[in-house]
């Protein structure tokens, strides 16, 4: 078990990321080094372009770098095909987006039971880890509905137990609050924290809601593609 | 690992209107070919249908139509004494001579002129056709000018209905019985006594003679006996062998359906994959959250080609329905052996609707495949960035 052995989950050493913008270059992120620790629940903040989506799809795999090494539990991302990291994202990372989505034709159980679809699980199982999902979320009762006949916490919330229905060893959550109000916002925070607090996962979580921080357990700050100290 | 096909159908659902374009468009292709492949289908059917396996047609060697063959009047004795030839009860051999000619008659639909095949006949011609049965009046009688038609010439053509008198060649004839012939050739014909059409068509010779052969093995033997007799100089062919050649007339008729069907799906394939790339477009964030979820650009590839294959399907359907309708009407078609109308029923079986069921998934693949690379090309990130 990756980082069991008190070694970080995440290991990343002098990461880079440029974007060629016609002839310019925009350097998203530049020598970022961050080491991410088993049951942290880190708050990701800083300003608008400053890299923290960047960094979060470089961690999950969705992008690539081009320099430096990220190591998420213990692979080297750089060397994996897209079909190989499709099956690695499945069965490692839990994604949340600021904009929920959901598919808007399928129900929320079914959106739930999508991840699930690429395990090897029977129909009884899936059903009972989609119904544990949403139970932790607290949508035991919204099973059958669709995307558009719920409010957007409780979208966001589907979408939480999408991300760890099949049992994740890390959540990503790129602005999870950005779409909600308030109220909305501080439900998904609380669940968020219980799933740190009382299910050990390990979260990254960007966010520009200085209220956010103060569920998490260790903060950083990025600045123009870099990494503030501690 | 594939995304559910229900995913697929709530998409079909939830974007009816297009789904409803697309199947329309598959749908008349998919009419049409089937339509066109089932007239095919009903020459030749009438045709094959037609011959006897013991019946045997005398005619001259080289020509491909009784039409066009010509026996001189004094080898028809010749070859009635034939041995091997079946007799009635009275002991005459079953040999008819036949005349064919063509008359010029209008369309009971359209008063547009088209050409029925009239065939001269001895009276024991009938013993011969066992397979036709007069529905109405009563058989011609030698010597008079009396004709009968079949049923669908009596419906398709205007003055052939039972009682009715009408120009044939020169003189007025008197309809006086109807037939049917089930489907077989004669169905497109006007039958009357040989005598009286070749003094009304100034005709001297025969076109054919038509014999019914005692067993199988005389039907082998009188085609011997025919060729080997230097008096006659004419040929023998079983009139089953016969109507199979003629279904040459089918095989335009299937190429140009082919054809017809070839470019209308190219356009419908277009047409399909036009709305495929929209429904892409449309999907791109879905698309991107699968992709992140842990679907692969494969599974993504198969999911979009399944749901233009879903929707070409619909279209199929809608084809299908389209061409139900007409399954059991009648029409005509010109004969290109004999240069007259043939008669027959279209038949929408179960058989063409399947091909044409297939023939929608050909353009569903054909459709929906770039549309479905695209979207399996698109990264994740790429792809949830659009709106
Ligand atoms: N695909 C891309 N092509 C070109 N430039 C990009 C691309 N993605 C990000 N960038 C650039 O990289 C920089 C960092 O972007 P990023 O999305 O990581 O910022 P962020 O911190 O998430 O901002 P926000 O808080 O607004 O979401 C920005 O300058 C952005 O313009
Ligand atoms: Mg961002």
């Amino acid at each position: 078990m990756p980082g069991s052995d008190g070694k970080p989950v995440i290991e990343i050493r002098g990461l880079q990321k440029v974007f060629a913008h016609g002839d310019t270059e925009v350097a998203a992120l530049e020598n970022i080094d961050i080491d991410i620790h088993q049951g942290e629940f880190v708050c990701l903040m800083g300003p608008s372009g400053s890299g923290k989506s960047t960094l979060l799809h470089l961690i999950a795999g969705l992008d690539n770098p081009t320099g430096g090494q990220c190591r998420v539990l213990g692979q080297e991302l750089s060397d994996m095909s897209e079909r190989d990291l499709s099956r690695w994202r499945n069965e490692h990372i839990g994604f949340i987006f600021q904009s929920f989505n959901l598919i808007p034709v399928l129900t929320a159980y079914e959106n739930v039971e999508m991840p699930l679809l690429l395990t090897g699980l029977s129909r009884k199982e899936r059903g009972e880890h989609i119904e544990a999902a949403l139970g932790i979320v607290g949508l035991s009762d919204r099973l059958t509905h669709y995307p558009r006949q719920l409010s957007g916490g409780q979208e966001q919330r589907v979408a939480i137990a999408r991300a760890l229905v099949a049992d994740p060893d890390l959540v990503l959550a790129d602005e999870p609050t950005g779409d909600l109000d308030a109220k909305s916002a501080e439900e998904v925070l609380t669940i968020l924290r219980k799933l740190n607090q009382d299910y050990g996962k390990t979260i990254i979580m960007v966010t520009h809601d200085p209220k956010a921080s103060g569920y998490a357990t260790v903060t950083r700050h990025l600045d123009k593609g870099q990494m503030l100290p501690l | 690992m594939l995304i559910p096909l229900k995913y697929n159908l709530r998409h079909l659902v939830a974007r009816w209107k297009t789904t409803l374009v697309a199947g329309v468009t598959f749908g008349l292709v998919i009419a049409t070919f089937i339509i066109v492949m089932s007239l095919a289908r009903g020459v030749e059917q009438a045709l094959t249908t037609t011959g006897n396996p013991l019946n045997v047609i005398i005619l001259r060697p080289g020509v491909e139509s009784e039409s066009q063959s010509q026996v001189a009047k004094d080898m028809y004795q010749t070859i009635r004494n034939y041995g091997g030839i079946a007799k009635d009860e009275t002991g005459e051999p079953l040999a008819s001579p036949e005349v064919l000619t063509l008359v010029n008659k209008p369309r009971a639909t359209d008063g547009k002129a088209s050409n029925v095949q009239i065939r001269g006949m001895h009276p024991l011609s009938l013993k011969i056709h066992p397979a036709l049965r007069l529905v109405s009046g009563r058989m011609f009688t030698p010597g008079l000018r009396e004709a009968v038609v079949s049923k669908r010439i009596a419906e398709r053509f205007q003055g052939l209905k039972l009682g009715e008198r009408t120009r044939l060649g020169r003189g007025e004839w008197t309809i006086v019985g109807v037939f049917d012939a089930q489907g077989t050739a004669f169905d497109s014909e006007i039958w009357a006594d040989y005598q009286e059409v070749m003094q009304e068509f100034d005709r001297d010779a025969y076109s054919s003679v038509l014999v019914r052969a005692v067993d199988r093995a005389a039907v082998g033997s009188l085609k011997t006996l025919v060729e080997e007799d230097r008096r006659v100089k004419l040929t023998a062919k079983s009139e089953q062998l016969y109507y199979e050649e003629q279904t040459k007339t089918a095989k335009p008729i299937k190429a140009f359906a082919v054809f017809l069907a070839a470019i209308m799906a190219v356009g419908a394939s277009f047409a399909g994959m036009n709305t495929m790339y929209s429904r892409v477009a449309n999907r791109s964030r879905e698309i991107g959250t699968l992709r992140v979820l842990g679907f692969t650009p494969m599974a993504v590839l198969a999911s979009f080609l399944i749901e233009s294959v879903l929707l070409a399907l619909c279209g199929g359907i809608v084809g299908c329905l389209l061409a139900l309708p007409i399954n059991g009407l009648a029409t005509g078609t010109t004969n290109f052996a004999t240069f007259s109308e043939v008669v027959f029923y279209f038949a929408i079986t179960p058989g063409l609707m399947l091909q044409g069921m297939a023939f929608a998934v050909a353009m569903g693949l054909a459709g929906g495949f770039f549309p479905a690379w695209a979207a399996s090309r698109q990264t994740a990130l790429t792809a949830l960035r659009q709106l």
